[in-house]
């Protein structure tokens, strides 16, 4: 490799890592957070109980669904998982008189929904909130424009950093030695350097599968040119990959079966696997059938495949046929990206390695500045574009955790019954990102880092003895109901907030390295 | 150094000459990240198609393995694109891999037809 081939592409690391530096950064700290959605939205419904189990809970929404849509065209019951404490049941009353009858697609929305507690199997009414999902959703679709607009910014996004991830491993030649290098006492770039490369390089696995596996969940979108080409278009494609189920006219009345022991036979045939989805149609019918989902976290793939039963004798009637080596490709990419099939250990691993990226993005937009002060003609009159991104990079690495925080504010200290208040909660979080921004233009740079950082280690850190005091989770009484996850929900907190208080404390008592004024020749520090 | 090259700026040593932002510079610059950008895009599109017509497997299979593969086309091109000091050769590398890719689709969709 040529120096001046290395030097291309450290540019181009330099700068394609640096546009959408601010936006990654907030893609990975939510996508990070996005690995404990259901204890996100635990955490945001206080009202909320423990999970039970599958048997316990899907016993409850059968009932349920017996007695409230006996006659339904569809069920569709979510089952919980042990991370889960609500199900929802969902189903499609018999079509009107006249009205099109359009067999749907599979997983499609069903026409009534309803909330149930999985222990109890009564109807749940937490506090109006958009939980977990939240942080899921803006992380690959962003917020306040149209939800494709949204993925094709999520994408460029993802695109640019897989540029950066190999135009940066490219300009390292010494990638291997860089894992055990940290200079902190050293001049502050040198610093910064050895941090971005330590958090790069450390997790370089992990980053650059998520980069990849993240730009395949969305791939029909951003490359849909094959499937246009062999089938003239996505819907086309999608019909033939995930046929639309049978229509089954009505027979006359026959019980259906409970749906307990279908499961358990479900389980069986899939060796032990977990039902995700159970869906009933024609309940109540002869021609009434059962097709159970299994779970997407079982395996690597985030396609279990389903079975389908025949609601009124029990019988297996068909399974999904496997998938061949491409697809299946893509379903373990795809399974890869959202670690739903990861044990609470490698979950912790997973969010480790996405704190890790956070670090890397925000070391590297740091850097960019660091690197650039000592050039500066008048250091204390730097250029726009200078003050821009040390100024965004404050406001960003400090606004971005505080404003993850604010919607768990919202979620405590909005009134219950105001209008929008979903809605509000994520505003939330835009509210105080901006208002992070606002300090750090206003503020001289070193001042707004401390003060940033420690008002986000406040908003964080605050947020259990917050739900101590205005709703019925709190920290005691977790651990005294043995909800071990509600727990360490708290704790982490804690200790994140004790990490961006650590950061502010770093900021305060860092010292710029005297350095003599620069005079006009230079000597020439390594031949390349 | 005589040729327009591009200046490494953060992490790199700080280079004695850096060569004065000119306008040819701009220019080979702009031109590069178009192509990076928006023809490595092309590329890509291309190959996810050509993968899927003529890959020999099933129809669904070609079709997801050609998708797979179109990202790391298009990050090849996007390096190729900074990363070859002529930019004159990436745009003709670039515009015939389309033209090739290009005939090679349309003869597969009008001998072989589709779905």
């Amino acid at each position: 490799m040529n120096g001046a081939f290395r030097q291309s592409m450290s540019w181009l690391h330099t700068w394609t890592g640096l546009l959408f530096g601010w936006i990654l950064l907030a893609m990975f700290l939510t996508g990070t957070a996005s690995y404990f959605r259901p204890e996100i939205t635990r955490w945001m419904q206080p009202e909320t109980g423990k999970p039970a189990s599958v048997s316990t809970a899907v016993a409850g929404a059968e009932a349920y669904l017996r007695k409230v849509a006996p006659n339904a065209r569809s069920w569709s019951i979510s089952v919980p998982d042990a991370r889960q404490s609500t199900v929802l049941v969902s189903w499609r009353p018999q079509p009107k008189p006249g009205e099109a009858d359009k067999p749907r697609r599979r997983g499609g929305r069903l026409g009534e929904q309803a909330v149930l507690d999985a222990g109890s199997g009564q109807i749940v009414k937490p506090r109006e909130t958009r939980g977990g999902e939240f942080f899921y959703r803006v992380h690959f679709q962003m917020h306040y424009m149209p939800v494709i607009l949204g993925r094709w910014v999520a994408g460029l996004c993802a695109m640019f950093m897989l540029v950066a991830i190999v135009s940066g491993v490219i300009t390292h030649k010494r990638i291997f030695k860089d894992i055990f290098t940290f200079r902190p006492k050293k001049a502050a770039q040198r610093a910064w350097l050895d941090a971005h490369n330590l958090t790069a390089v450390l997790a370089l696995p992990f980053h650059a599968m998520i980069t990849y596996t993240g730009l395949v969940t969305l791939m029909s979108l951003y490359m849909p040119w094959g499937m246009v080409a062999n089938y003239g278009s996505t819907e086309a494609y999608f019909d033939a990959v995930f046929p639309r189920a049978e229509a089954v006219r009505r027979q006359g009345p026959a019980p259906l079966i409970p749906l307990g022991p279908v499961m358990a036979k479900a389980s069986e045939v899939w060796g032990g696997g977990r039902p995700w989805i159970v869906s009933v149609t024609n309940p109540g019918d002869r021609s009434a059938r059962i097709e159970v989902t299994r779970h997407s976290g079982d395996q690597l793939s985030n396609l279990g495949g389903s079975l389908t039963f025949d609601g009124v004798t029990g019988r297996l009637l068909t399974r999904e046929p496997d998938m061949g080596p491409g697809r299946r490709t893509a379903a373990v990419m795809y399974g890869l990206h959202m670690g739903r099939y990861a044990d609470p250990l490698l979950r912790w691993l997973y969010f480790s390695c996405g704190l890790a990226g956070s670090a890397m993005v925000a070391t590297g937009l740091i850097l960019w500045t660091a690197a650039r002060r000592q050039k500066l003609p008048d250091p204390d009159r730097p250029h726009f574009g200078f003050r821009l991104v040390e100024r965004l990079n404050i406001g960003t690495v400090a606004g971005v955790p505080a404003g993850m925080a604010a919607v768990l504010w919202a979620n405590r200290l909005l009134p219950l019954d105001l209008a929008e208040r979903a809605a509000w909660e994520v505003h939330g979080f835009f509210i105080a990102w901006g208002l992070f921004i606002a300090w750090a233009v206003v503020r001289p740079a070193r001042k707004a880092w401390v003060e940033t950082l420690a008002a986000a280690a406040f908003l964080v850190a605050a947020l259990p003895l917050v739900s101590a005091l205005t709703s019925r989770r709190n920290l005691v009484r977790s651990l005294a109901d043995g909800d071990w996850a509600m727990a360490v929900f708290d704790v982490t907190l804690v200790a994140l907030g004790a990490t961006l208080a650590f950061c502010a404390l770093k900021a305060k008592r860092y010292k710029p390295t005297v350095k003599p004024k620069r005079k006009a020749v230079q000597p020439v520090e390594v031949a390349a | 150094m005589n040729k327009v090259v591009i200046t490494p700026q953060a992490g790199a040593p700080r280079q004695p000459g850096k060569p004065p932002v000119t306008w040819r510079r701009r220019l080979d610059v702009g031109s590069r990240i178009v192509a990076g950008l928006v023809m490595g895009y092309v590329v890509a599109a291309l190959a996810a198609a050509v993968l899927a017509r003529l890959l020999p497997m099933s129809k669904v299979e070609a079709t997801t393995t050609g998708m797979l593969a179109s990202f790391a086309v298009y990050a090849g091109a996007a390096i190729w694109a900074f990363g070859d000091p002529k930019a004159w050769r990436v745009w003709a590398g670039l515009l015939a891999a389309s033209a090739i890719m290009a005939g090679a689709l349309w003869l597969s969709i009008a001998l072989g037809g589709q779905a």
